[in-house]
């Protein structure tokens, strides 16, 4: 590990009095770890202050909202909070965010287990063909989003999914999302193969030494499989705009939107309230899981 | 426990390149063969071959009476060592040692009784709660083997597995293993065990027969002693031995019935009944001798080559002195005690072979013709 700063180990010999080269690199280190940090803290602030605005002004009245740039509420209500939680519709919030949960629980496992099985077949198998599959992932990896969804779109009006959530999840489900299936493939290259040849040689087939060997060393891959699809999901706002048309149905994204909609004058207030609950979930999973998350993102700490 | 046969064994790769020619190799039950050569002699894969980790493109292996080419590795009876061990890392030691009896549905007051056996034997008791990566790597060796030994495998296979470890735990190792080896035998379940190491001192010191291979052929197998003192090749003869073997090209004539070599302008006699030994009547041939069997002697001596001192190594209980011979280098080791300490470098001198030890090989083939037949 190496050390914030850049001072001279100052425990040299513990009694010799500093020489004035170190002395002269000490304070040069001290000088430029100050601007170095200042520019951090002041950029980070930058970054971080519309957040931090939208924090405040959630406690604001909707009077207050446009009268002061501070972020700070003069008299904090949690009145947004309320209001906003029943919503103009007939349901509240609390339908939104169940709804939001029953896209994302199916999504994220089922991206899990298909990226994993997938992924494992790209990585450790021979078969014929497999040159040109691969190539086909990449191929929709690179494809842009949109060019896809009136097909799909026909293709699910189709079938008959068209205001379900299938649409919505099952794709992913089934290794649809390349992108996570090649940054498992990655990742699994990077793992040594000798676990798996010792399971086979313990008599492991192929399905249990997926499920005892490949699956918890992918661990931090497939947990950060998780969080993206997790985020990326609550935040989807295209996708169920165009395939939910039912209010019941409304995932947390589409419902914000729809509080602008009903409204003439816009309760900025409660559009906000509700947009920093819409932003827990997802603050609360990354904070939760950020050790394994970035275990997995720096594929090369693999310990063999 | 089970003999081991391979019948013509082949590899071929899907790129077309030929790892394995047909090698033939039986190896008998509760024996220790060691497999050894440079890297790339195709060493491991045979040993993969064997374990059902690489497929067999030709030929045939048998363990016991069972050809067990199409067999999962699980089914052949088999455990294996590898050479960076291969521990489960999400899994506990404990685990990592039954991970193989629990798949294959055994009771669990068998596996924990094995598991205390086994862990008795290997000495890591103490170690049975840690994670592999708490482990240093002598203990995590000694997991690995613990894993192979469980499972009271029919063959024991082993991939280089002290090449990673440092040369005094090396040392530890091989006794241990050999002394396990030893032990199972002595229990009246004697292992068979095929062992892949590139240390020709792992070779000598474990195997009770050596398997010497080079680009996918065997060049020879014997016992130590035998590869020792008669290698069947030039191969075989400088890759065993330290240091090398001497080697020098010499024309070769008969006086009378007394072979008569000679390197440049030197010409050595060779008594000793080399004569009787020797198969071939080529003109040219290579002569080889250890840098054990040379003595030291006054330059000018009859019958020995003559050649300047380049280079002195003090090694403590001997010296290697290297001289210009003709065109190469000869090693000669001279025991301390026997070592004339006012030798010096441009110094001339006599390096005498010692007559019976003289191996001759073929120029062409490399064929050792001097082993009689």
């Amino acid at each position: 590990m190496s050390s914030i700063t850049d001072l001279p180990n100052p425990n040299r010999d513990g009694r010799e009095p500093p020489t004035a080269l170190e002395l002269k690199l000490r304070r040069k280190a001290r000088i430029s770890s100050t601007i170095r940090y200042t520019l951090l803290t002041v950029i980070g602030l930058i970054m971080v202050y519309p957040l931090i605005w939208l924090v405040g002004a959630s406690f604001k009245t909707n009077a207050e909202m446009f009268s002061s740039p501070s972020f700070w509420p003069k008299d904090a209500t949690i009145q947004g909070y309320i209001d906003g939680w029943k919503t103009s519709t007939p349901y509240t919030f609390g339908t939104f965010f169940l709804n939001s949960l029953w896209i994302i629980i199916p999504k994220v496992i089922g991206t899990a287990v298909s990226c994993t099985v997938v992924a494992y077949g790209f990585a450790r198998f021979e078969f014929p063909g497999k040159k040109f599959l691969f190539v086909t992932v990449i191929a929709t990896l690179l494809l842009p989003n949109v060019v896809t969804r009136i097909p799909q779109y026909l293709l699910f009006r189709d079938i008959g999914w068209l205001d379900s959530f299938l649409p919505l999840w099952v794709p992913s489900a089934l290794a649809g999302d390349a992108f996570f299936v090649f940054m498992v493939i990655q990742f699994l290259r990077a793992i040594p193969r000798d676990m798996e040849e010792a399971a086979r040689v313990d008599g492991a087939n192929t399905f249990q030494t997926l499920v005892y060997i490949v699956v918890p060393l992918l661990m931090p891959a497939l947990i950060s499989v998780c969080l993206f699809q997790f985020m990326w999901t609550m935040n989807d706002f295209l996708g169920p705009l165009i395939y939910i048309s039912s209010v019941e149905k409304y995932p947390v994204s589409l419902a914000l939107k729809l509080s602008i909609d009903a409204t003439e004058a816009f309760a900025w207030n409660q559009i906000l309230a509700m947009s920093v609950l819409a932003l827990a979930p997802s603050l609360i999973v990354f904070f939760a899981a950020q050790k394994y998350f970035i275990d997995g993102i720096s594929a090369g700490g693999v310990k063999g | 426990m089970a003999d081991l046969q391979l019948r013509s064994v082949e590899k071929t790769y899907g790129n077309g390149f030929k790892a394995v020619h047909g090698i033939n190799l039986d190896i008998e039950e509760g024996e220790f063969m060691v497999l050894v050569g440079p890297s790339g002699c195709a060493k491991s894969t045979t040993l993969r071959m064997i374990a059902g980790l690489e497929t067999i493109t030709g030929g045939e292996i048998r363990i016991g009476d069972q050809v067990v080419n199409e067999l999962a590795p699980g089914k052949r009876g088999i455990a294996m060592v590898f050479q960076n061990y291969a521990l489960y890392p999400h899994m506990k030691v404990r685990k990592n040692l039954s991970f193989g009896l629990t798949l294959a549905g055994k009771p669990k007051s068998e596996i924990e009784e094995k598991t205390a056996e086994v862990s008795e034997i290997l000495e890591i008791e103490e170690l049975l709660d840690r994670l592999p990566k708490q482990l240093s790597g002598g203990q995590a060796q000694r997991v690995a083997l613990g894993r192979a030994l469980i499972k009271h495998p029919e063959v024991f296979l082993f991939d280089e597995p002290l090449s990673n470890l440092d040369a005094k735990l090396r040392a530890s190792m091989r006794v241990r293993i050999t002394d396990l080896h030893k032990r199972l035998r002595s229990e009246g379940r004697p292992a068979t065990v095929v062992y892949v190491t590139h240390d020709q001192v792992e070779a000598m010191t474990m195997g009770d027969r050596i398997c010497v291979m080079k680009d996918g052929h065997i060049m020879q197998v014997a016992d130590p002693a035998t590869l020792y003192d008669k290698p069947a090749n030039d191969f075989v003869a400088g890759f065993i031995g330290m240091p090398e073997m001497n080697f020098v090209e010499c024309s070769f004539a008969r006086d009378g019935n007394v072979p008569v070599l000679s390197a440049g302008d030197q010409q050595i006699k060779v008594l000793d009944g080399l004569a009787d030994r020797l198969t071939t009547s080529e003109s040219t041939v290579k002569l080889g001798i250890r840098p054990q069997h040379l003595d030291i002697v006054p330059a000018g001596t009859e019958n020995a080559f003559t050649g300047e001192i380049t280079n002195l190594e003090f090694m403590g209980h001997e010296v290697n002195v290297y001289a210009r011979i003709g065109g190469g280098t000869f090693v000669c080791v001279v025991p301390s005690e026997d070592y004339d300490s006012s030798l010096k470098r441009g110094d001339l001198v006599g390096l005498k072979p010692e007559g019976q030890h003289i191996h001759i090989f073929d120029v062409q083939s490399g064929q050792n013709v001097s082993l009689g037949s």
